[in-house]
């Protein structure tokens, strides 16, 4: 039954992101941005890393593309909310669980598409990278996009207002993207910003995302990229879950 | 035979400015195949009873069973036998009627093709035909209410609970929505819970009214009987009933100040 209920929300989702295909480009737009005219200013600097500047950056910018999108998805479910819809799927027999995955895989799918989009566009731009790597590397964004997801529509649930959600997200996204490094590498900061960085999950994300761009698989940043971002995956969807099954005023 | 039956059901939210008792203890029983007005003031209860009723909002105090399935132990069973309408509705506006129809069949484990089968049946049935092919944004006030029932038809439920289903209707579609109603009772044998705040439609359309205020049961009877009882004669309209009932008075209080001079 999950399996089937979650088919048929994400089902749903999907038709209606491709219903606005001028939506589902528009979300590439920012890191496409960044890759365009801040790509090409590392290109001669020294980032510490192996590999070209391109393999820093095009991690980070993935990463960013689901940190940042993934972070708003909950604002459809306040529409919805104000719809009324959410409450018309709830008293069905439907699974709650299924209610928030065929959101977050709808939204895992949308991101990933996005990824290959701007890893296209970085390969056009100068990239080299290994294809397994590269696979790794949606393969985050994907648990990412999962996670945040998650949480972003959990947070919807509770809060409601557009005028709350907006800048909650906003404050939590602007740090989360500054401290984990996703544009420049945080060994080349000062020891406290480092320090600092690795109290941020998504930091060991984009660290292992790196690696798999360089062709290092089997690194402790990989191990610990990949425990983060399952570990915090299971704690985001139970979170989101909860909510769901209990959701009242 | 009860279909409905509530025991000192009870909701208090915790705010910031302390906890709301927004249903203090309701006891009601509902008679299966009747139609009753759930009526009150602004505030008194009714919405929050009915997401109670209805699985969306756990109970803080009492228990209540639906059709047979108690509703702290078998929401799964609450939510198989009743149907629910919201004051907002409940469809996407940029979608077309027929995706939900179908969808919502699928919700309610249909398969594919029952649930494309189902979708034209209830169209029929609430005489959408024609419009399935239309955005629900599209749909007049009339035509939007009358696709939500149909949502809530889908699995021909022995309870529907209706929450102010003829607000911001003209008065043509609010009377076919009371024709719909009492069809629905007299082909289906369906137990209509509605709320309203025209006292007209609670008077023509209600077996039995039961009044809350202040989250507690205060009145309850045939509309025949509570004029009787509260507004002094048979005759009384059940506006006078109404606010006898509930202690609110037409004519503005003596210590309150003007609204506009």
């Amino acid at each position: 039954m999950l399996l089937h209920d979650t088919g048929l929300i994400y089902g749903r989702y999907l038709r209606q992101s491709l219903r606005s295909r001028f939506a589902l480009l528009f979300g590439v737009l920012m890191p496409l941005l960044y890759l365009l005219f801040f790509g090409p200013l590392l290109t001669d600097l020294p980032l510490g890393g192996r590999g070209s500047s391109w393999q820093v950056l095009v991690p980070g910018l993935l990463l960013q593309l689901g940190l940042f999108g993934a972070s708003f998805a909950g604002f459809s479910i306040i529409i919805e909310n104000s719809q009324g819809v959410v409450e018309r799927m709830r008293v069905t027999p439907v699974s709650r669980l299924a209610l928030l995955l065929g959101r977050v895989l709808r939204d895992a799918t949308v991101f990933a598409f996005q990824a290959v989009l701007l890893v296209l566009a970085a390969l056009v731009m100068g990239l080299r990278a290994p294809l397994p790597g590269v696979l790794i590397g949606f393969a985050f964004v994907a648990l990412l996009t999962v996670s945040l997801a998650s949480l972003s529509y959990a947070l919807a649930m509770k809060v409601r207002t557009p005028q709350e959600f907006g800048p909650t997200i906003n404050a939590l996204t602007m740090p989360s993207m500054l401290l984990s490094g996703l544009m420049l590498p945080m060994t080349l900061g000062p020891v406290w910003l480092d320090v600092l960085s690795h109290l941020m999950p998504f930091r060991y994300l984009v660290d292992a995302v790196r690696d798999a761009y360089v062709g290092s698989y089997a690194t402790a940043h990989m191990l610990y990229g990949v425990l983060v971002a399952l570990g915090f995956t299971a704690l985001a969807v139970t979170v989101g879950t909860r909510v769901f099954r209990t959701a009242g005023a | 035979m009860a279909i409905i039956s509530t025991a000192g059901l009870a909701r208090t939210f915790a705010t910031k400015r302390g906890p709301v008792e927004a249903v203090r203890g309701i006891d009601l029983t509902v008679r299966e195949g009747e139609i009753l007005g759930f009526l009150g003031p602004n505030g008194a209860g009714k919405t929050t009873t009915l997401r109670m009723l209805t699985t969306l909002l756990a109970p803080t105090g009492g228990a209540a069973t639906v059709a047979g399935h108690d509703l702290a132990t078998d929401p799964a069973g609450v939510r198989a036998a009743c149907g629910y309408v919201a004051q907002s509705g409940g469809v996407d506006t940029q979608i077309t009627a027929r995706e939900e129809l179908v969808t919502q069949g699928r919700l309610y484990r249909l398969s594919r093709a029952r649930a494309v089968e189902r979708a034209d049946e209830l169209a029929r049935d609430l005489d959408l035909t024609g419009l399935l092919d239309r955005k629900c944004g599209a749909l007049s006030g009339g035509q939007r209410r009358r696709l939500d029932i149909a949502m809530a038809l889908t699995h021909r439920p022995k309870v529907l609970f209706l929450d102010e289903p003829t607000t911001g209707l003209d008065p043509g579609s609010r009377a076919g929505l009371w024709d719909l109603v009492r069809r629905l009772r007299d082909e289906h044998g369906t137990t209509v819970f509605l709320t309203t705040h025209y006292l007209d439609e609670a008077d023509a359309l209600s077996d039995r009214l039961v009044v809350v205020d202040d989250g507690v049961v205060v009145a309850e009877g045939t509309p025949a009987a509570l004029k009787l009882e509260y507004g002094g004669s048979p005759d009384a309209s059940l506006q006078d009933t109404f606010l006898a009932v509930t202690g609110r008075s037409a004519a503005p209080a003596a210590d309150a100040a003007p609204v506009a001079v």
